[in-house]
């Protein structure tokens, strides 16, 4: 006998999200799976168009995070130009795409952390919902100054946006070969000294603050952020050359949970030799995985966590400090804690933020040498660290220049196996012995999920057309319940 | 206009996906016609969706008009509803509601200005093709009645106090917008 218990939406989490958990005729959970409707419509979309129209065409795929999609499919229109693959461009191109990088991983993990987890953490996961949100925390008298950090720090950053990709939608600051604008001095001295907080330094400022906020919760509730939803597995991420962080370009490199190196040096135009995606029956989204590990082993993590295992440095002070913190606190061993995905992402907004000031403050950006050019090629591929992880847009084109082939893992498609582990974690923990969903089980299943911040809008943006489905099967598979409720 | 603050006008949606651009292109139709106007009365803006960081945009203004392409049947051409605060987190806290944003500016800043919400209707969404003819049907529609509004707001923010008072949002219709076009 057993039954099947399906939790939907996943509250907090871009798009549309499932969660089936399978239970026993004792109750105990055989099978925890979830489910996410991956849009795939794109890539046939592109086909026949120009490809110096993809950098602004893909930036429809997603409202959350469009500056990734733009300047990975810019850095694959580099390759064909034959503006060199990440390392060709000029000063000015390569740093005002760099700035405007830094920008959207500023503002995409101050939204999360101050908007997403800081309510799980300060208010608790088991509180109730109409409470655990930004709302809940703005007006909590002593938290209500971090609700105002986290609205400012999205400010800055997607006015850093603004200034380098030139608007807010459908940004044409990347094109093939470099960019169309550089910075100008009034703009950058509108970053650099605006009254406090709208500037760089307080930037940085707050960045650490938010550091030491998670330390000190941490220290006070070191079991759930230790344990929760913890298992090993390998990570995957773009390093510099010289291992560093670099979360605009890099050298492909993975380990596995002890630290060990599966890939490193792997320049990623070559990915396809070294990355392959499976497909699963009950899936929409694929898995990908290292092909030497195999299907079964080769599933990795990408983004924060896996960031931070797999670089050895960071080449910002302050970034780099709290970075030897972390990776003391495991014996400078891979961290698998699902929970210190968290950390990882605040040291990466730090990051960030020392980024753009040292960014703000070189004159390369004021240069009118923004664009080159060499001799086309019909394929392209670009990589970059988006804020949720190894972003790949690969395209090839015809000699009439059209896109005939596109192929796109978006970061959300690379932690799936990731995400379905953690699902599976706390659905053991949570619901073996169990018949209902409580609250605070249905939080636990995302405060998990959440950790990954999965984007799943590059897949489903429905603008409640598509329902949300509640659905509750018995032992026998009979469908006994069914709710839906609208995105609104 | 005679007022001190501006009027805010946000459009939010994705112009790659057909109607649901609606929005967007509505304050292209404003930018225009602000820019040949010489209005400076006016606050232009549109993204793809609202989010936290909006609420600095709107503490200080006179009104706020969100507009919104939408798939609701009842929505004939356009309709103009009152946005009330609410604290109730929507599904993805990726992407806010209005009323979400208002109670956040409620919080932030001690108050929120009258806001409503322009739903223009749209009827496809899919991704690279074209605005649907019905759809720019409606949204020339609703761009004469958002200008009746740009040039006589005092009866809406009025009207938004009054709805406060009676909480009757739930039944409020603009009617009087719509016949006037």
């Amino acid at each position: 006998m057993s039954q099947k218990i399906t939790i939907s939406p996943v509250t907090r989490v871009e798009g549309h999200g499932k969660v089936t958990i399978h239970l026993d005729d004792k109750r105990e959970v055989t099978q925890s799976r979830l489910h996410i409707v991956e849009f795939r419509g794109f890539e046939r979309f592109v086909q026949g168009r120009p490809y110096w129209e993809a950098p602004v065409l893909v930036q429809r795929l997603c409202g959350i995070c469009p500056v990734s999609h733009h300047l990975a499919a810019a850095k694959a229109m580099d390759v064909i130009v034959g503006a060199g693959t990440g390392e060709g461009l000029t000063p000015t191109g390569e740093k005002m795409r760099r700035l405007m990088h830094y920008g959207q991983i500023f503002q995409s993990h101050a939204l999360h952390f101050f908007h997403l987890v800081s309510p799980d953490l300060l208010l608790g996961i088991d509180a109730d919902p109409e409470i655990r949100n930004v709302i809940g925390v703005a007006r909590t008298p002593d938290y209500k100054d971090l609700a105002v950090q986290g609205v400012m720090m999205r400010k800055f950053g997607q006015e850093i946006i603004k200034a380098t990709a030139g608007k807010k939608i459908h940004g044409t600051g990347a094109i093939p070969g470099g960019i169309n604008k550089s910075l100008s001095t009034e703009e950058r001295d509108f970053f650099l000294k605006s009254a406090a907080p709208m500037n760089a330094d307080s930037m940085i400022t707050w960045a650490e603050d938010a550091i030491t906020l998670f330390m000190d919760y941490h220290k006070n509730n070191r079991d759930l952020v230790d344990n929760f939803s913890k298992f090993p597995s390998n990570h995957l991420s773009l390093v510099g050359k010289d291992g560093a962080m670099d979360l605009y370009h890099g050298r492909l490199r993975a380990v596995d949970a002890d630290g060990k190196k599966i890939l490193d040096d792997v320049d990623y135009q070559d990915y396809l030799d070294y990355i392959a995606e499976e497909v699963r029956p009950w899936s929409y989204m694929k898995f990908p995985f290292l092909t030497s590990l195999g299907k079964d082993k080769g599933w990795y993590r990408v983004g924060p966590l896996a960031r931070l295992n797999t670089c050895d440095f960071i080449p910002t002070p302050k970034a780099q400090k709290a970075f030897e913190t972390y990776k003391a606190y495991t014996g400078g061993k891979p961290n698998n804690m699902c929970m210190h995905t968290h950390w990882a992402r605040l040291i990466e907004t730090l990051f960030a933020a020392e980024s753009m000031k040292l960014l703000l403050e070189d004159s390369d950006l004021q240069s009118d040498n923004r664009v080159i050019r060499g001799t086309k090629t019909l394929e392209g591929i670009g990589l970059l660290e988006a804020p949720r992880g190894t972003l790949f847009h690969h395209y090839r084109i015809n000699k009439f220049d059209q896109i005939e082939m596109a192929n796109l893992i978006v970061s959300t498609t690379n932690n799936n196996q990731p995400m379905n582990e953690a699902v599976n974690y706390v659905a053991k923990a949570q619901m073996n012995g169990q018949d209902r969903i409580t609250e605070p089980m249905m939080n636990a299943v995302e405060v998990a999920i959440r950790a990954y911040d999965p984007c799943l809008s590059c897949a489903t943006h429905a603008l409640g057309k598509m329902p949300l489905e509640i659905t509750l099967y018995d032992h026998l598979d009979n469908l006994i319940d069914r709710k839906f409720q609208h995105t609104d | 206009m005679g007022y001190g603050k501006k009027i805010l006008i946000y459009a939010y949606g994705n112009p790659g996906r057909q109607d649901d651009g609606l929005g967007n292109a509505l304050i292209d139709l404003a930018e225009t016609w602000v820019k040949n106007n010489d209005i400076e009365q006016v606050s232009l803006d549109s993204n793809y969706q609202l989010q936290v960081e909006d609420v600095i945009d709107m503490h200080d203004k006179r009104l706020i008009i969100f507009v919104d392409a939408d798939m609701d049947g009842s929505v004939e051409d356009f309709r103009i509803d009152p946005v009330m605060a609410s604290s109730r987190a929507t599904f993805t806290m990726h992407a806010l509601s209005p009323g979400y944003l208002l109670d956040l500016c409620n919080r932030l800043y001690g108050h929120h200005p009258p806001a409503y919400m322009l739903h223009i209707r749209g009827y496809e969404w899919d991704q690279g093709k074209p605005m649907t003819a019905g759809a720019k049907r409606n949204l020339d529609h609703a761009w004469k009645a958002l200008l009746e509004i740009i040039c006589n707001p005092e009866l809406l923010v009025s009207d938004y106090f009054e709805c406060v008072k009676n909480d009757r949002d739930k039944e409020y219709k603009r009617s009087t917008v719509h016949l006037s076009v």
